[in-house]
């Protein structure tokens, strides 16, 4: 049985899903699970894992680790590593696990691959599938080293309720602060609820289509009768233009999402855009031009004037809803 | 300020993917190369950082003889030399770590304050080298950068990065590694004489042997494959826009299942 190490992310004071999808996918698999959150004030949150697979979880907490810097959180979680001694650790391919999961397998002296969308067990060896420009094809790839490191994308795997042991340990972590260069002067997150693009469940993306950044707002406003796990996108030549930050971009030079429904509005379907969103499991076009080439890969296609439908969609969904 | 580019040569975003016969690779026949977007954000911040302060910038690339192009387009941009690690069959089967190896190696006798990459390269998208690179070299990374600035004394960066849903800002003493992501600025074309300056700017090449590397791939590629292809579903009819609307959600709410 694979001993099983799994990074659970902690933010605004919750783990983050991600997390519960990875420790409960480390319990499917067959693995002994050990989980490792790293914060402040996180030592009450850490018992909630035991629910989704995990058998022992360990909790570094300190004032030190209020915002996450690469490399205090590398040396805790290479802390914890030594102390499980893990064939294969876990890492949700977040942003902050994007920059964690190399440095920490560079610490530990082996390789990684990152954004696996897919795991199987080849004897106590996992192997992974995961995306190659932005999704225009797809490798599987063994990572040869001990421990084998994978950040998984999120949302490929699904929250299995699970039961682990679910032992709590605080371990306490010396850092060896020569090596800590960078400091945090100041972390600026914005209040929205709304999850991150390669997390949401549901994203309403805008393309050339939409003629300014104001109309973003007729985006937001459906994306907000979806309810809290939805958000807003958009395609290269949006944020060229300048109407939304780069921040929303979906694509080969943005994110690369796989929500289970995907809104294309006034976005024609550049090949660099379709590999971005080609996984979702639902994509609805909707677009003024019906030769538009993101019809062809869209379950839905509305031929029309976004700036009628959107509203209107928007308050249809809110029927739904009830709201 | 000095600094030291890492390039990576790729195919253009437009290029449409095929598997090479075996289906170990891509099949590379026919495909427009370019200089890896995210790695032009760093060109052209580290010739900002030149232009403002002073110094030297120096490129780094790994790949065949063709990547030569890739680094004459950072030249062009206006980068002074560069290094170009030519050994086309240890780039064909280097990882992110073996990568690294090779990079440090080259990078060890440069003289910089600051190393940048681009974010990630847009083929394997791994995202891992610049911080493979940090370890190697025993330097902090700052990954995601889309604000660079130098302090006055030129010892120290300040540089916003981003974070789920917001900003960080960070301050590091250099020598560092950072990674650009697009914001950071917004690259320049390269006009006609600097393209032409481009040829005669001293490009040094090296084998992996000469660096006195050996590096083997900690990851290895089992397979290849395609997504499945998408189909056109259906198209959603109705009078107006209000008919549209209502079909389509009745479909997601009813038939898909999504909301």
């Amino acid at each position: 049985m694979p001993e099983i190490l799994v990074y659970a992310e902690v933010q605004k004071g919750e783990i983050k899903k991600g997390a519960f999808e990875i420790t409960s996918k480390a319990k499917a698999l067959g693995g002994q699970v050990s989980a490792c959150i790293i914060g402040k004030d996180v030592e009450g949150l850490a018992g909630e894992l035991g629910k989704y697979g995990a058998d022992k979880i360990y909790v570094v907490d300190g004032p030190e680790f209020e915002n996450y810097l690469t490399e205090p959180y590398v040396q805790a979680l290479a802390h914890v590593a030594g102390l499980v001694n893990p064939s294969i650790i876990f890492i949700s391919a977040s942003a902050q696990g994007k920059d964690l999961t190399p440095a920490l397998a560079a610490r530990l002296k082996v390789g990684s691959i990152s954004d696996c969308v897919d795991l199987s067990m080849e004897g106590d060896k996992v192997i992974a599938k995961r995306p190659m420009f932005a999704g225009k094809a797809y490798a599987t790839v063994e990572a040869l080293g001990n421990p084998q490191v994978l950040s998984i994308r999120p949302n490929s795997f699904g929250v299995e309720e699970i039961a682990g042991a679910g032992d709590v340990e605080k371990v306490d972590v010396s850092l060896d602060t020569s090596k800590i260069k960078a400091v945090v002067k100041s972390v600026e997150v914005t209040e929205s609820e709304e999850p991150d693009q390669t997390e949401a469940e549901i994203i309403v993306a805008g393309g050339r289509g939409m003629d300014n950044g104001e109309n973003f707002k007729l985006l937001e406003e459906l994306a907000h009768a979806f309810g809290p796990t939805a958000t807003v996108g958009a395609s290269r030549a949006a944020v060229d233009a300048g109407w939304i930050e780069h921040g929303y971009q979906i694509g080969q030079t943005g994110k690369t999402v796989s929500p289970n429904l995907y809104i294309a509005a006034g976005i024609s379907g550049a090949i660099q855009h379709l590999a971005g969103m080609n996984t979702s499991k639902v994509i609805v076009a909707i677009n003024k031009d019906p030769e538009a080439p993101i019809f062809s890969k869209a379950d839905y296609g509305v031929v029309g004037d976004l700036f009628e439908i959107i509203p209107k969609l928007t308050e249809e969904i809110k029927k739904i809803k009830g709201q | 300020m000095n600094s030291v580019v890492c390039v990576k040569q790729v195919p253009d975003t437009e290029t449409l993917i095929k598997l090479n016969a075996d289906g170990t690779g891509i099949e590379t026949a026919g495909i427009k190369w370019i200089m890896n977007p995210f790695d032009e954000y760093a060109v052209e911040e580290a010739v900002r950082q030149k232009e403002k302060s002073g110094g030297a910038v120096t490129l780094v690339c790994l790949g065949p003889d063709q990547a030569l192009d890739a680094i004459r387009s950072g030249l062009a941009m206006g980068a002074d030399t560069a290094v170009h690690i030519n050994d086309a069959e240890f780039a064909a089967k280097a990882d992110p770590y073996a990568t690294a190896v090779a990079l440090a190696a080259a990078i060890k006798d440069l003289e910089y304050d600051a190393i940048f990459c681009g974010k990630q390269a847009v083929d394997d998208d791994a995202g891992q080298v610049a911080s493979i690179l940090g370890e190697l070299l025993d330097l902090p990374v700052i990954t995601i950068v889309i604000k660079f600035e130098l302090s006055d004394d030129g010892k120290t960066a300040i540089v916003t990065r981003e974070i789920e849903g917001g900003h960080a800002v960070i301050e590091v003493p250099l020598p560092a590694i950072f990674t650009a992501q697009k914001g950071l600025n917004e690259p320049r074309y390269a006009s006609l004489p600097q393209i032409m300056k481009a040829k005669k700017k001293p490009v040094t090449v090296k084998t992996v042997a000469d660096l006195g590397v050996s590096a083997e791939p900690m990851t290895v590629i089992k397979g290849m494959e395609l997504p499945p292809e998408r189909q056109a579903g259906k198209m959603i009819e109705g009078a107006d826009a209000a008919a549209k609307a209502a079909a389509l959600a009745k479909a997601l709410h009813e038939e898909a299942e999504v909301i």
